[in-house]
């Protein structure tokens, strides 16, 4: 029985659990439904959930577990010239019996007939079947694969036995607990709060599952390569390492690459801070609200546009406008035309960047100078400042620790960005200060080594989540110090 | 700053109230926000060197009024008005006056205290340090002593000027806030309820202020507190929903007013 | 100056005093410098703004026209099966060589030698090699086609349709230039014939992945991009409300609920790439998911807009006032019903616009879906979310990358279909919050 049936029938033993459950109630009630504590709705309810919950929760056990016994349970069936060849090699006989098992069921009473008794090639057989091996088969497989397989029946038929007995006992169980004075509602209201207790707890497990599985595979990464190396190496040059042989070639560097992230963010950073922040300013002080009506939603459009496209804007247009640019400006000026600005660069990279952030920093500065008080602006211009004085000197003061927490929000935006870089900054891991030349940056190089044919447990591959783990720490420090300031300037004020 | 002396001052004082100059005079003064009339055609002169009290009922009017006079309602997008209002002759809506130089000389005290998140000193300091009133810190230190002297405010916190002004009692920065207005050395000081917010205590010694500041300032108060206007001021004006319903000596005001409604609102019997 | 109306009784204004140097003029050229800075820092952002969406469709908008050339072609029965084999085995179809019929019907129209070779190759040259697999499917749809003769309209070749659209630089010369002037001749003579000319690019939307930029289309992406946006749909919004009503109303004020909630904030602003590691490395190694598939984008893209949904829905809870509450409670009602029936259908429209603003930004997003395998080469549709797939900013990604002249108009014109479908979402939600929202 497929797992969907079964599931299937579990839900329509709790659809019928409903309707009798709900009858019961009804016939309790003896006409007046004011009798009951709670509505028939809600009995039939209760006892819907007996008899689907423990069941779906057995099948989902059972599903997980099963695989585990029933392969343990063959792998200790095999014969010991396996065993005594090792783990690795078990672990790959133990493979190749799993797919001779899936092959099996393709075969027809006669083909199967000849394969045990041993006329027909086994690898020939399934080969004709579609299904691949490796090598050729040995004797033992065909009776390891059907002792799997009769394990797999079997077990799934107890399962989907137990299960549907369990489902129907529910039902029954909680039926004959309805009655008119039961309180069926607060039941069940227990049960949606168990539901919702457990949806708050998947955002828990989310950031549990980000540190868990990143920390687990940087470990890895860390046991061929020593973590000083990585921290604090100065040279970023993986070396490709092919498929299967295992390479260990490589300098895994982070420094270059925290370099040009650092980098790129703080000229990103250069531009949209001041055009953000005066941007928020006009338009919460100085602009009249019809030059706000529009001028606001265009800025947010900024924030809309999904960064692959401000990837594209920098690859296809700024870049080579700015290697252009400077190609005629080198040209006028020492008659030799040739760029002095890489098309990717880190120029290229910040400024596309600070234009994405531009609406970022905005609307972030437009929250904090609205929340300094009226009654500060009102006593500054009372005594004859004027409006741009009243900002400078009063309302951007009292707003700084709002505005630092904006600053640190905005950096770790800049420092967490891929798209732009990938397209923008190119793949050159060095450090150096020219903001013409092409660095790259740790998002860049996770994607680099992630994207293509690499064994996954090279420490090519591996090194990804090692720089992932490191951009995590910093964007977390940078966002839970953020959210400290900003919640402490928010307190001052209210 | 007065450019009267002192002598000439207290001779002014003696002399019958009706002789006094008037330093601001309003004429037919109305305030709109939006469509909605706050004030209708309000007609009040303010004495100089008189402490001038607005009195009436909730929402008449009175701090509408108030704030036409150093052009705060600026600030507020749909408000609009319209009359004539002088400073010293000087119409002060009229488009070529420059309204940071009005609120210069024109100065202001909120309701709730509203020091600057900044030390007391710098408080103080920010008025003239803007317009340019004092060339070196000896300048601008005396200044601060001053002030606060005349805001009966330096013995308390003369060890203490770098510290937050945020971080004084309700009293205490209502003073501060009065030095800062000081501080600029205005002609006109408008207070709008400062006591609202403060103890009885505290209360008591801003209206002994009051009192002192009168000789150097023109002072026009708005105050819910009909006994609180008896005890500092001169000139009492009465408004009843935007209305200007009487504007009398303190003394006739409060025995023997001209208006039914004066008399009524006196009596408690509205308000 | 002085207007001294002075009497015994009447009073005087006091004359207007000489002014106070408070440096007006410089103080107000400083307001004025102030006041330029920020309307210059709104124009910067509007100029690029601009500068932006003008790149991407004045490079995108041929992209949705396509150059095609209508040839008679002959299906004839001695190219596609000589020895009649089709009745017995059908799979012949497949494998007969149909190139040939579209040179024969190119040297008729062109009036090309046979014989010359070289000729003759740049005449097929011209057309798509997608012609192949078109006049194969007609084929094999309908047999009955072949030994007749019919108007087929075929593709033409990605630089024959950059020149076409005359973005292909003519002054160079011709050996450093992937049109020849022989082709530019014909091109000429089939356009005055009617024969070649350019037709909605219908393609654009329902072709899958080819290195053909002619034959390339986000069919397959929009597709895939569309599963993602159910699965996040159907999961995020549930789960997301669910642990909002939980943490609004329900849970303790404590340090643990604290936690949780610097937790939410955090995660909103984790940087998108740390999603997809978390995708590489818990759905698809160790829960064994395919690679490449809708469903594993989709799982990620959910955990990823979950904190937006939940920071969204308890402001709208939040913002539902006690009142309402008190109200239920007072007659009765129990917490869950009080929330289940009145609070949540008031929040609902800033909970769906939260959901809608979740989603728009989840279908632009790219980096994530790098890193789960999405990087793939797919032809066909997928017939469901665990079938490999590609999606819309994916696509993009992968075009960006392609050098050739053509992928660039296609990389804009994806583009620009991608920024209609968020501007209609982000549209849909200012209008449901402008219609539905409720000011307390």
């Amino acid at each position: 029985m497929s797992t969907s049936l079964i599931l299937l029938i579990i839900l329509i033993v709790g659809l019928a659990a409903y309707f009798a459950g709900r009858a019961r109630a009804m016939a309790s009630s003896k006409g007046k439904l004011s009798v009951l504590h709670s509505l028939p709705g809600y009995h039939g309810v209760y006892v819907a959930i007996w008899a689907v919950l423990p069941a779906a929760f057995v099948l989902a056990i059972w599903l997980l577990a099963s695989p585990f016994f029933v392969e343990n349970s063959v792998r200790s069936a095999l014969p010991e010239s396996v065993h005594s060849q090792g783990s690795a090699t078990t672990e790959l006989m133990l493979g190749q019996v799993m797919q001779v098992a899936n092959g099996l069921k393709l075969l027809n009473t006669e083909e199967l007939a000849a394969v045990t008794s041993g006329s027909s090639n086994l690898r020939d057989a399934l080969a004709a079947k579609g299904v691949p091996m490796a090598n050729a088969g040995e004797t033992y497989m065909v009776e390891a694969a059907q002792k799997y397989n009769s394990l797999k029946d079997s077990s799934r038929w107890v399962m989907s036995a137990v299960v549907l007995i369990i489902a129907i006992a529910g039902a029954v169980f909680a039926i004959r607990g309805i009655s008119a004075p039961f309180r069926a509602r607060n039941r069940v209201e227990r049960v949606m709060l168990g539901a919702l207790l457990l949806a708050s707890s998947i955002a828990i497990l989310t950031t549990v599952g980000i540190v868990g599985s990143m920390l687990s595979e940087a470990i890895r990464f860390f046991q061929s390569v020593s973590p000083s190396a990585f921290f604090f190496g100065t040279v970023w040059d993986p070396r490709f390492s092919a498929a299967g042989s295992g390479g260990t070639e490589g300098q895994f560097g982070l420094l270059p690459l925290l370099a040009g992230t650092l980098y790129i963010a703080f000229v990103a950073m250069l531009f949209a801070v001041p055009v953000g922040l005066f941007a928020a300013i006009y338009m919460a002080e100085y602009a009249r609200p019809v030059v706000r009506g529009i001028a606001k939603p265009l800025l947010e459009i900024l924030a809309g546009i999904p960064t692959i496209v401000y990837g594209f804007f920098a690859l296809v247009t700024v870049g080579p406008f700015l290697r252009d640019i400077s190609a005629q400006l080198n040209g006028l000026v020492t008659g030799n035309y040739v760029n002095f600005i890489q098309a990717q660069s880190v120029l290229t990279a910040g400024l596309v960047m600070g234009i994405m952030l531009i609406p970022f920093v905005s609307s972030l500065s437009d929250d904090i100078i609205t929340q300094v008080p009226r009654s500060l602006r009102d006593g500054s211009l009372g005594l004859g400042a004027t409006r741009s004085e009243t900002i400078k000197r009063v309302i951007l003061p009292a707003a700084l620790p709002g505005i630092v927490g904006a600053l640190l929000l905005t950096a770790s935006r800049a420092v967490g960005e891929t798209m732009i870089v990938v397209l923008a900054a190119g793949v050159a891991a060095r450090m150096q200060l020219n903001p013409f030349e092409a660095m790259t940056t740790v998002t860049v190089k996770i994607v680099n080594q992630l994207t293509g044919d690499l064994e996954f447990n090279s420490p090519q591959t591996l090194v990804a989540f090692a720089l992932g783990i490191t951009l995590f720490a910093i964007t977390l420090c940078l966002n839970i110090y953020a959210l400290y300031i900003v919640r402490k300037y928010r307190e001052q004020y209210e | 700053m007065n450019m009267m002396s002192e002598a000439a001052v207290e001779k002014a004082l003696d002399q019958k109230m009706n002789t006094v100059p008037f330093k601001m005079i309003g004429k037919d003064v109305s305030v709109y926000y939006g469509e909605k009339r706050a004030l209708f055609d309000v007609n009040l002169n303010v004495r100089e060197n008189t402490v001038t009290a607005l009195i009436g009922p909730s929402g008449c009017g009175k701090s509408t009024f108030l704030r036409t006079l150093n052009r705060m309602n600026d600030t507020i997008d749909s408000c609009r008005v319209t009359g004539k209002i002088t400073l010293d002759e000087g119409d002060i809506y009229d488009p070529s006056i420059d309204v940071v130089e009005l609120r210069a000389r024109v100065g202001m005290v909120f309701q709730k205290p509203n020091p600057f998140p900044k030390s007391i000193y710098e408080n103080v300091t920010y008025g003239p340090k803007i317009h340019g009133l004092a060339r070196t810190k000896a300048e601008l230190d005396q200044i601060v002593e001053s002030s606060l002297q005349k805001a009966g405010l330096w013995n308390e916190v003369k060890d203490r000027l770098h510290e937050s002004g945020t971080g004084l009692s309700g009293g205490q920065q209502q003073r501060l806030c009065i030095a800062r207005a000081v501080a600029v050395s205005p002609e006109v000081i408008l207070m709008d309820e400062p006591c609202s917010a403060l103890d009885p205590i505290a209360t008591a010694k801003v209206e002994e202020l009051i009192h002192e500041l009168r000789t150097n300032y023109t002072i026009v108060i708005v105050t819910h507190s009909m006994q609180q206007a008896a005890r500092v001021s001169q000139r009492t004006a009465m408004f009843h929903l935007g209305n200007l319903v009487e504007e009398n000596d303190t003394d006739k005001m409060f025995t023997n007013p001209d208006d039914q409604r004066t008399q009524d609102y006196i009596m408690g019997r509205f308000g | 100056m002085t207007d001294m109306t002075s009497s015994v009784q009447s009073t005087f204004v006091r004359p207007a005093q000489a002014r106070r140097d408070i440096g007006i003029k410089k103080r107000y050229a400083a307001e004025r410098r102030f006041k330029a800075y920020g309307l210059a820092a709104i124009l910067i952002g509007l100029f690029f703004l601009f500068v932006l969406l003008w790149t991407v469709v004045s490079k995108g908008y041929t992209a949705f026209q396509q150059t095609a050339i209508t040839l008679p072609i002959e299906f004839s029965e001695q190219i596609i099966d000589p020895k009649n084999e089709r009745g017995a085995n059908p799979a012949k179809l497949m494998t007969a060589n149909y190139p040939f019929l579209v040179r024969d019907a190119l040297i008729k129209a062109l009036g090309i030698d046979p014989a010359n070779k070289p000729l003759v190759k740049q005449a097929t040259d011209m057309v798509s090699a997608s012609a192949r697999t078109q006049l194969r499917d007609l084929v094999v749809a309908n047999p009955a086609i072949i030994g007749t003769t019919a108007n087929v309209s075929l593709l033409a070749e990605g630089n024959i349709d950059s020149a076409n659209k005359g973005q292909i630089d003519l002054t160079v010369a011709e050996a450093s230039r992937k049109v020849k002037d022989q082709q530019l001749e014909w091109m000429k003579k089939l356009t005055e014939t009617g024969a070649m000319a350019k037709q909605f690019n219908t393609g654009l939307f329902t072709y899958g992945a080819s290195s053909r930029p002619e034959a390339a289309g986000i069919g397959v992406a929009a597709l895939g991009s569309l599963y993602m946006m159910l699965i996040v749909l159907v999961l995020a919004l549930p789960i997301g409300v669910a642990a909002s009503i939980y943490l609004e109303e329900f849970a303790p004020k404590n340090r643990l609920t604290d936690l949780i909630e610097v937790n939410i904030n955090n995660l909103a602003a984790v940087p998108s790439i740390v999603y997809g590691l978390l995708g590489l490395s818990i759905f698809i190694n160790f829960a064994g998911m395919p690679r490449s598939a809708a469903l594993v984008g989709g799982l990620v893209l959910t955990l990823m807009t979950l904190p937006t949904i939940i920071i969204a829905t308890r402001a709208a809870l939040k913002a539902v006032p006690p009142s309402i509450r008190s109200a239920a409670l007072g007659l009765g009602a129990s917490k869950m019903q009080t929330i289940f029936h009145h609070v949540l259908p008031l929040a609902m429209p800033g909970v769906l616009t939260g959901t809608i603003i979740g989603l728009a930004h989840a279908l632009g997003e790219t980096a994530p879906l790098l890193l789960i395998g999405m990087v793939a080469f797919v032809v066909d549709y997928p017939g469901s979310p665990m079938d490999p797939s590609t999606a819309l900013p994916v696509q993009i990604y992968m075009w960006a990358n392609e050098a050739e002249r053509a992928f660039v108009e296609r990389t804009s014109g994806a583009i620009m279909i991608l920024l209609i479908f968020l501007v209609v979402m982000n549209l849909g939600a200012i209008l449901l919050r402008r219609r539905f929202e409720r000011r307390w």
